[in-house]
């Protein structure tokens, strides 16, 4: 079976990108990650995963209008491709496949007495 | 706190280092990003902690991703990018693919182009190759000496036989090796009762040494026993096939008892050494030969060969005027009049430059390497041209595309990329082409050339040289319409005020007429060769050689029986006539100096070629007299009795040669008749006087006329017969005069034969080219002939006004190439003594036969172009 393979970053990025509701840029995708998972996470991470995606073709961005805050510069914005959506489908398949395989005792937490 | 400031910016020089650090395509927006973040952080924690904060994002970013990466989209097209060079190759597979009749004329006029070139180039190789397998190549060396005779200076590698003894005695330092040798001559060897002929040589015992033999059994010292034989891989295998041969017994020439004392690899076929099918000891001749020991004056006879090997510091030419003057020294006063003069020619000469004239090397077949190298060179030419003047011919139509890429931003380095990989792809498919087209003509051209060339697969020389060649091919084929339509402006070409005007025409016509004067040229050279050869062939020879039979006898017992073999066959009706005689009717073994007659000038040097015979000879080879008499068995005094020919009373300068009184080596002779001269010799050189008595011991060659009223197969069956009677031991073998005769012109036939393919070939290819520019000529002018028709031109007026040009142009072609071929081929005949004429009616036959090749070629398409309904091409924009 052909499988897409993400790693688990970028996986998160991806779901990022896919679950904003505005236009998606390096900040805003930043921003959100760091409010989701809690971490302190780099913006050059954050950048080389989105341009790393966008060549796998899970993602596509076009450049915006320019914006004085940012001294003229333009923005990326970053869209998820139909082929990122069925991606992130299949990975959550997959899981969604694994967790209902998993026998409902082990998922019991065990318990011990010392 | 002070009034934080409106925008507070981040550190210039951060930004300056990340542009330096990240690839262009991430630039924008990753500062972009970073500003904004920036911002932010600059509000959360202040403007200084924000400036470090800063700085360490900015530090993140550098890593290998950023770094390295290269655009993957949006990126400038770099002139060799990968891209770049998979796209010129596209497109250019693209037009070969879309011009299918183009790319077809041009790849394989390139590739027989480029196969002539790579023949002649193997050829030449093989050439240059000559006897290079010889370990001590450098150093060994044959003795050669020129001699005066009738007053001209000749040379021959042919030397006494004490010679080489007296080398080693006197001149030893020099010589590592002295090795006397006879000639390499056919002889019967026989095993049990395997018999068959085979070529060897008598040969002192070092030659193994000097040719340093790979043995494949026993020792080089193998010919150190008189009685001994050295076998050659081949010989070997065709008496004792698989079986170990060593200490067997063989039989040469039904007499000598030899012992195998060795097998060595067959001697390279690219070597001077090729035929030697065996070697047997020299001291086996001298035994066989005893009056070898007592000649009465052993420096006068020239029959053997010396070849010499130098020490390691000894020098050619040093050696060479050593021993100049070692005859001088030695023979006695009468002989000095010949002027003997020895010297050393060495390996690295024997191939290419042994001809000599007048005591001078004057060159030899280097000659046909230049010839067939300049061939080569030219026909490739002519390829590149096709290639060259099609290219123009389509500028027209590839201007606009040119106009079209340059508009939407193609630079000129662009353009001129995409038309050299063009020219790389054909020249690629074309070179792809050749080779298969070398490996398939190979076995053909070596039966013509006489070789076994094979395709240098392994050779890192020949594969380096090919792909230097093809590219270099390339290049200049490739180079005027990369150059001149790269060039093209393209407003003007867009707005369709270009014209390629009447001066883009000038090249290629330029090209067309070079070409047709190479060709025309190879024509003639190939119509005066085979004139020559013809003319040579059909010279009179003085002989009828119909019907005429030599066999060489290496046994006693047909001469011992000769009267009952002869009256036996004749009364069967196999033969006409049957003689003896020491040469046969195709050569002339011996010359004698030993002649004086009244009115001779003492101090004259004189060789006479001489033949002794039997009886019938003269009605046996059909000679024919100018007067006087035939030898006859009625005259007993006929055994002092001489026929000469026609040249010999010339050079003697006798009014009545019949009688006349003649002494040899003292004795009294007389003449009785004088026969028309016969060509003995090479049938380009002029008859040498000659002369033939009678011989009480006969000859070694049989000479038989066979009944030309039965048949052939009948009448030799019927002598095997007889031949097996009289003597048991010897094969039945025989040569026919006229093939003997034929073989003499072997090499010109050989380089005729060559000559005419490369020319074929070049005509070939000039005709493709031709065709090409024609059809495209055709193609561009197609409205204009269909204006034309319209307003009432015919198909002849068409035609005409199509072909004219052309024709114009091989008319140029000819008239240079006219002149210039007699020059050069004026030039080769003066080698030949005797030689045709270079006529008008060669150069008119040439002429108008390529004149009828162009307009075949040239009709094709005009034609084509007369008969399309004028509809068609004007309806079509």
């Amino acid at each position: 079976m052909k499988r897409t393979f993400l790693g688990e970053f970028e996986e998160i990025v991806l779901l990022v990108v896919a679950a904003c509701t505005e236009q998606a840029y390096g900040v805003t995708i930043w921003e959100s990650i760091q409010q989701y998972t809690g971490r302190t996470i780099s913006l050059s991470a954050v950048h080389a995963t989105l341009y790393r995606l966008e060549e796998k073709g899970f993602l596509t961005s076009e450049m915006g209008g320019a914006t004085a805050e940012r001294g003229g510069r333009r923005k990326r914005y970053f869209t998820i491709t139909s082929y990122g959506n069925r991606g992130l489908q299949e990975i959550q398949q997959l899981r969604q496949q694994l967790w209902q395989n998993i026998p409902a005792e082990k998922m019991q937490p065990k318990l011990s007495f010392s | 706190m002070e009034e934080p400031k409106k925008n507070p910016s981040p550190p210039k020089w951060i930004d300056y280092l990340l542009g330096v650090v990240i690839a262009p395509h991430f630039l924008e927006d990753v500062i972009g990003d970073l500003h904004e973040v920036f911002l932010i952080l600059a509000k959360k924690s202040g403007h200084q902690k924000a400036k470090w904060l800063y700085l360490f994002a900015a530090v993140k970013y550098i890593r290998p991703y950023f770094i390295k990466r290269k655009p993957a989209q949006y990126s400038p097209t770099y002139l060799f990018s990968p891209e770049m060079i998979k796209n010129y190759f596209k497109i250019s597979l693209r037009t070969l693919a879309k011009n299918k009749a183009y790319s077809f004329i041009n790849i394989t006029g390139l590739a027989m182009g480029m196969a002539v070139a790579m023949l002649i180039g193997l050829w030449i190789y093989d050439e240059l190759s000559f006897d290079r397998n010889f370990q001590n190549y450098g150093r060994i060396a044959q003795i050669m000496q020129h001699q005066t005779f009738n007053g001209q200076i000749g040379t021959q590698n042919s030397v006494p036989f004490p010679l080489g003894p007296e080398l080693r005695r006197n001149y030893g330092a020099d010589f590592k090796y002295v090795v006397m040798s006879s000639w390499t001559n056919p002889h019967i060897v026989t095993v049990g009762d395997k018999k068959l002929s085979k070529k060897g040589t008598f040969i002192e015992p070092e030659a193994t040494e000097m040719l340093s033999l790979k043995m494949l059994s026993g020792t080089r010292s193998g010919l150190k026993d008189p009685y001994s034989i050295m076998l050659s891989e081949s010989v070997a295998k065709a008496y004792f096939g698989d079986a170990d041969p060593l200490e067997k017994t063989m039989k040469i020439d039904n007499s000598l008892s030899v012992k195998v004392t060795g097998v060595y690899e067959d001697l390279p076929f690219n070597s001077s050494f090729r035929d030697m099918g065996f070697m047997l000891p020299w001291q086996l001749m001298i035994v066989a030969n005893p009056w070898l020991k007592t000649m009465e004056d052993p420096w006068r006879p020239n029959a053997y060969l010396t070849y010499v090997q130098l020490n390691k510091h000894a020098d050619v030419d040093k050696a060479s005027a050593k021993i100049k003057d070692i005859k001088v020294k030695t023979i006695n006063k009468e002989q000095l009049k010949y002027k003997p003069e020895v010297f050393l020619n060495a390996m690295s000469d024997w191939h290419l430059y042994s001809e000599f004239k007048g005591g001078v090397r004057i060159g030899g077949r280097i000659e046909f390497v230049w010839l067939f190298g300049t061939i080569g060179a030219f026909v490739l030419l002519l390829a590149c041209i096709n290639f060259m003047n099609l290219s123009t011919a389509r500028s027209e139509k590839r201007a606009k595309e040119v106009g079209i890429r340059k508009a939407v931003g193609s630079v000129r380095a662009q353009l001129i990329t995409q038309f050299f990989s063009e020219s790389f792809l054909v020249v690629a498919f074309a070179f792809v082409l050749s080779i298969l087209l070398v490996q398939l003509i190979l076995p053909f051209f070596n039966e013509v050339a006489d070789k076994k060339i094979t395709m240098l697969w392994t050779s890192p020389v020949f594969w380096l040289s090919s792909i230097g060649f093809s590219v270099i091919t390339a290049i200049v084929a490739g180079s005027y319409p990369a150059l001149y339509l790269s060039a093209f402006q393209p407003v003007k070409v867009l707005k369709g005020t270009f014209r390629a005007g009447r001066f883009a025409a000038i090249p290629r016509k330029v090209l067309v007429v070079v070409q047709f004067t190479v060709s025309i040229t190879l024509i003639i050279g190939t119509v005066v060769v085979f004139k020559q050869i013809q003319f040579a062939k059909n010279r009179p020879v003085g002989y009828s050689r119909d019907g005429l039979l030599t066999l060489y006898r290496s046994t006693p017992d047909i001469h011992k029986h000769f009267d009952a073999v002869r009256e036996e066959l004749k009364t069967s009706g196999a033969i006409s006539e049957i003689a003896e005689s020491n040469s046969p009717a195709t050569e002339s073994w011996s010359s004698t100096s030993g002649f004086e007659w009244q009115g001779k000038d003492p101090t004259q040097s004189v060789d006479f070629n001489f033949d002794e015979v039997s009886h019938d000879y003269g009605k046996t080879i059909g000679w024919q007299f100018l007067q006087g008499r035939d030898f006859s068995r009625e005259f007993a005094t006929d055994s002092v009795a001489l026929v000469v020919n026609e040249t010999a009373v010339k050079f003697m300068g006798l009014q009545n040669p019949v009688d006349a009184p003649l002494t040899w080596f003292k004795k009294p002779y007389k003449i009785i008749g004088v026969i028309k001269d016969l060509v003995v010799q090479s049938p380009y050189a002029p008859v040498s006087p000659l002369f033939f008595c009678l011989a009480a011991d006969g000859g070694g060659v049989v000479n038989i006329r066979i009944n030309p009223a039965i048949s052939t197969a009948s009448s030799l069956e019927k002598i095997k017969k007889v031949f097996g009677k009289y003597d048991p031991g010897s094969p039945f073998e025989y040569e026919f005069v006229d093939q003997v005769y034929a073989r003499k012109f072997f090499d010109e036939v050989r380089i005729g034969k060559l000559t005419t393919f490369f020319s074929v070939l070049a005509v070939l290819i000039s005709c493709l080219g031709l065709f090409g520019v024609a059809s495209f000529i055709a193609e561009q002018r197609t409205k204009e002939i269909g204006v034309r028709k319209v307003l009432g031109a015919t198909i002849l007026n068409v035609w005409s006004m199509l072909s004219k040009d052309f024709v114009l142009l091989v008319c140029l072609a000819f008239l240079i190439a006219a002149p210039c071929s007699y020059y050069f081929l004026d030039g080769w005949l003066q080698k030949y003594e005797y030689r045709t004429d270079i006529s008008w009616w060669i150069f008119a036959l040439t002429g108008l036969g390529t004149m009828l090749i162009t307009l075949a070629t040239v009709s094709f398409q005009a034609i084509k172009a007369a008969m399309m309904n004028p509809i068609k091409s004007l309806r079509s924009e």
